[in-house]
């Protein structure tokens, strides 16, 4: 960087802190992050980090601009309505620095792009407001190594942290499943749309996240790392606490690509109460799932046996006896025709209310087989 | 022996204040007992349990001034 010249200026109020410097800048200008969630945390994000040289810069949105998203998400206008919000939050954020690289991406981060999408980057921001995105994202980046600043608000309170970031070498990063392993289910929590929030709260969290970010790259100051913090707007109250890496957690994360991909982080996410019954697509999605448990609940002896993939016996008739001991936080059930095995789902969700998912196969393995060509006699 | 307990979310909703002091309480799963004795829709909600700033997953003693946050999950952005 040469004095004098525009991009100097530019940065010129930031680069003369003594513990940023001309180094810091250049970090800046040589890291890629990509903000996941153009909304009430991303736009704040966004804004400080393209004003501050984050050379390379990545949206991700799938979501287009309504009147209900103004009262927060700041790089809309009221013309914008209707426009998608990557593409929108890109031109913005062009105009107030056209010196930086942004790439607008107008999709839903999935199973199946996720992975590529995060992989070109060095640090990933999560400013979604879904349960079923923020796990999807949080196992994404521990499966490849990459920091996660997490941010989230409800009301008048937000959290802030980083994840999968090791301060040393050989140290266990800790993540979102260290904190929060398993999503929560019907009724549990309440979403933004029925609980609100004071607009300024995202702007205050999600500039924290900017600011996050930028300590990680530059290395200045003591970042969030390995602890939550909260912050309440209409106390000030900020309250901060230590996660550590929990060996159970490692169970709950995919442990290959492929297993990721098999993930359905809508379902298993879903925070509306699910009706038990599963199609035989979904049930082999499931079937393939880090952390979930399938149950024959058929007694010894009836027959066809399924194959493919591995299931514990756990016959309908000794099932309320045994029904403790199962473990894993998603728990599939199938019988012969699909009418046991709603039964057992209905006796376990009596039981462990929302702890666990609880689906059954419908129509049981006499359906699944005559989709399958597969299936041993 | 007092203690402090502190609510987040909408914890605090359920109960009606951030903050709630126990006299004579031994450990978490007492407090938390006590907490869901009197707000019954505790028991329904999702939350993590600190004690003095140290997230926790099993019944832990508590000392004199022990501070227990309980923080649910948020999600909106």
């Amino acid at each position: 960087m040469k004095t004098g010249n525009s991009s100097y200026e530019r940065y010129q109020r930031q680069v003369i802190l003594k513990e940023f410097g001309e180094a810091g800048q250049q970090k800046l200008l040589q890291s890629k992050v990509l903000v996941i969630g153009a909304g009430g945390l991303g736009c704040p994000a966004l804004q400080y980090l393209a004003g501050a040289g984050i050379g390379n810069i990545g949206i991700a949105d799938d979501d287009i601009v309504s009147i209900t998203d103004l009262h927060r998400q700041i790089l809309y206008s009221t013309f914008d309505i209707g426009f998608s919000k990557a593409e929108k939050a890109k031109h913005v954020l062009t105009r107030a620095n056209p010196e930086i690289n942004i790439i607008a991406y107008r999709e839903r981060v999935t199973p199946q792009n996720a992975l590529n999408i995060i992989g070109a980057y060095d640090i990933v921001i999560d400013g979604t407001d879904n349960f079923s995105s923020r796990y999807l994202i949080n196992d994404a980046c521990a499966l490849l190594g990459k920091p996660l600043v997490y941010g989230a608000v409800s009301q008048f309170e937000g959290q802030v942290a980083i994840f999968n970031y090791k301060k040393d070498q050989g140290d266990i990063p800790v993540n979102y499943r260290d904190l929060f392993p398993v999503p929560p289910v019907e009724g549990e929590v309440r979403n933004c749309a029925e609980a609100g929030v004071l607009g300024v709260l995202p702007g205050i969290i999600g500039t924290m996240q900017a600011n996050e970010t930028i300590k990680l790259i530059t290395g200045i100051g003591t970042a969030l790392v390995n602890s939550l913090l909260t912050y309440n707007a209409l106390s000030n109250r900020v309250y901060e606490i230590l996660i550590s890496a929990k060996e159970e957690t490692r169970l709950l994360i995919p442990a290959s690509i492929e297993a990721f991909k098999q993930m359905d982080y809508e379902l298993l996410c879903s925070s509306v109460k699910q009706p038990f019954e599963i199609d035989g697509e979904t049930f082999d999605k499931l079937c393939n799932t880090t952390g979930v448990t399938i149950i024959d609940v058929r007694e010894p002896g009836e027959l066809p046996k399924p194959g493919g993939f591995n299931y514990q016996q756990l016959p309908l008739s000794g099932f309320n006896e045994k029904a403790n001991a199962i473990t894993g936080h998603t728990v599939v059930l199938f019988c012969q025709s699909g009418q046991r095995s709603l039964q057992a789902a209905q006796w376990l969700y009596d039981s462990l209310g929302g702890s666990k998912k609880i689906f059954s196969l419908q129509g049981g393995m006499l359906t699944w087989i005559k989709n399958k060509s597969t299936v041993k006699p | 022996m007092k203690v402090t307990i502190l609510l987040f979310g909408q914890l605090t909703d359920i109960a009606g204040t951030d903050t709630i002091t126990m006299e004579d309480i031994g450990d978490t799963d007492s407090v938390l007992a006590s907490l869901q004795k009197r707000y019954p829709a505790l028991a329904a909600s999702k939350y993590v349990t600190a004690v003095d700033k140290n997230i926790i997953s099993r019944n832990t003693l508590l000392q004199d001034n022990s501070t227990i946050a309980l923080l649910p999950p948020f999600s909106g952005g």
